[in-house]
């Protein structure tokens, strides 16, 4: 389990990974895009209450967090399924029937791109480029690249996660 | 050209082994004995090797790399930062992230050099945030290398001290533009800046700063140990060297291709890749990323050096290459690759952020069969009237897409109008 987004406050070890990282760069905000991905597995997602707190811990305004964390695709503002899976729709997948797998997901999910499933297992996104066109069609599930997919892949490989 | 040009392996040559990524594998190949060879060399004639090996810049721009070298100031002692460009998202592109997840050790090595050429005590390695397997086998790398003493404080007793960071994106095509990816770096959003100043005056944190790509600064270690005149030797006049083509859609094989720089597109295709799958004709190529313009069949025999593409109005870009079959919809393929730029453009300039979107719609509605006569010259003159008026390179390399689609496909794009309702 996450812990609460609505109150966030580092471990000790947290805390201490957030000012090792902030020493790594000539100025400590370079350290802003690893943090909030710490703060992101730490919570799950980066609350406007995450975005406040990182905020302290650089010493910045929040506004600047926020403008930061909306530019980035790979920030959630709002709390994500268990597993993401995310399909690539850019052209090399496009030409080898990224449509047909997206809609056989939608279907599979009941949920359209940019949806949680009901039961907060997965969350369904379609995606620009994850180049690795060399396996189109394919998909990034949480941490791991999935190619040369079919329904039938699809289903395995979503049949095998926790 | 000679056969033995076309076996010549040099990014590639460990990518068949289980190991190639660890320490040892890379050093029973011949790892790591450019670095003691450049520790010795004056800086200057570090760079010097790389510019008379006629390196160009393989991410994208193809600026000569040893001559961006040459632009950090002589005699500054401001903090210099080398900077690799890890932010692989040129569609139709994968090379960056074999070599990182095959051959990391040869990235270190090679900025070891460079970062010695040019002065520099810290470099960083921005990954795109998606490349996490990538991310974590370099991690391991560099983890390996300072525990043999390759990186950290006093390297190999030169008195030459280097530090490597690596720093995860998180999710922005325009932070692999330089500017845009050092506006990240600093902990900003991915905006890109005007130049001048350029990075290497005013770079990353205010100073002096070389940005390169992965594959780039990866040939620099082969180049110190084979010599300059033999890299050149492998290339055309315009070009040095081998380069990864990273070759998808419609052929019988794709992936990642390593060959030199004289190499034929049609070559590439057919003799590399098998040619197109199901015996099927060939309608259209993408020569270098989406940003490229496209290709018909009369064109590809063209050398995939930097002056080739561009011979036909295009350009080598990343040397992403993407082949389309005779079933392939352009006017679906360009709304797709529309979509992209829509997506990704970071709005910081009006003719970009508002040319992309109302492009992307355009293109979109002649799809959904509610195209209009008047929306093929809207697009054109659109896209021409915003190149060449934008801080950075994004929207003149979505113009590339725009133009050449429609003007060489454009009865594909009348007929879908033609039989649209609302025509």
């Amino acid at each position: 389990m996450t812990a609460d987004a609505r109150r966030p406050q580092f471990t000790p070890e947290q805390l201490a990974e957030v000012r090792r990282l902030q020493g790594l760069y000539p100025d400590k905000q370079g350290a802003l895009l690893p943090v909030l991905h710490l703060a992101q597995e730490a919570y799950g997602y980066v609350s406007l209450e995450v975005e406040e707190y990182v905020a302290g811990l650089f010493e910045m305004s929040p506004a600047h967090v926020h403008e930061v964390v909306t530019f980035y695709t790979l920030f959630f503002q709002k709390p994500k399924g268990r597993h993401v899976v995310s399909v690539c729709h850019n052209l090399s997948c496009h030409l080898m029937n990224a449509k047909g797998i997206i809609g056989h997901l939608e279907e599979r999910l009941g949920v359209s791109p940019g949806e949680t499933t009901p039961d907060g297992r997965i969350t369904f996104l379609t995606v620009e480029c994850l180049c690795a066109c060399e396996q189109a069609p394919m998909m990034q599930v949480d941490d791991r690249y999935e190619g040369n997919l079919t329904p039938e892949k699809v289903d395995r490989i979503l049949d095998g996660l926790p | 050209m000679s056969e033995n040009k076309t076996s010549e392996k040099i990014f590639t040559r460990n990518f068949h082994l289980a190991d190639s990524h660890t320490l040892r594998l890379y050093r029973e190949t011949g790892g790591y004995t450019a670095l003691p060879k450049a520790l010795r060399m004056e800086p200057a004639a570090i760079t010097e090797e790389v510019k008379k090996a006629n390196l160009r810049g393989l991410g994208g721009a193809a600026f000569p790399t040893g001559v961006k070298w040459g632009f950090i100031p002589k005699g500054s002692t401001e903090p210099k930062y080398l900077v690799v460009n890890a932010d692989e998202g040129e569609p139709g592109t994968f090379k960056d992230r074999y070599l990182m997840e095959r051959d990391p050790h040869a990235l270190i090595e090679g900025m070891v050099i460079a970062a010695r050429a040019i002065g520099s005590h810290t470099g960083f390695v921005y990954i795109r945030g998606e490349y996490v397997k990538p991310w974590r086998v370099l991690d391991g790398a560099v983890k390996e290398a300072y525990a043999a003493g390759l990186l950290g404080q006093n390297i190999q007793g030169s008195g030459f001290d280097f530090d490597i960071v690596l720093h995860r994106g998180a999710g922005a095509y325009i932070c692999g533009e330089e500017t845009g990816l050092l506006s990240s770096l600093e902990g900003k959003k991915g905006w890109p800046k005007i130049k001048p100043p350029f990075p290497a005056i005013k770079g990353a944190f205010g100073h002096p700063t070389i940005v390169n790509n992965v594959e780039t600064i990866m040939a620099v270690p082969h180049i110190i140990n084979r010599g300059a005149a033999w890299f050149a030797g492998l290339g055309t006049k315009s070009q040095g060297g081998t380069r990864l083509y990273s070759v998808s859609g419609h052929v019988v094989v794709p992936g990642v291709v390593e060959a030199p720089v004289s190499v034929t597109l049609r070559q590439l295709i057919y003799d590399r890749c098998g040619g197109i799958r199901g015996g099927k004709k060939l309608k259209a190529v993408v020569p270098g990323g989406s940003s490229a313009a496209i290709l018909t069949p009369d064109e590809i025999d063209i050398q995939m050096d930097v002056e080739g593409p561009k011979s036909k109005g295009s350009m080598i870009g990343s040397a992403g290459i993407i082949v389309m079959d005779e079933t392939v919809s352009i006017p679906e393929a360009l709304m797709v690759v529309a979509r992209f730029y829509a997506h990704e453009s970071c709005g910081q300039c009006t003719p970009c952020r508002e040319s992309t979107g109302w492009i992307y719609k355009m293109s979109r509605r002649i799809i959904e069969g509610k195209g209009r006569k008047e929306d093929l010259d809207t697009i054109l003159d659109v896209a021409k009237r915003g190149a060449g008026t934008t801080i950075c390179a994004f929207y003149d390399g979505a113009v590339g897409p725009y133009i050449s689609y429609i003007e060489k496909f454009r009865s594909e794009f009348e007929d879908l109008i033609m039989r649209s309702a609302h025509a």
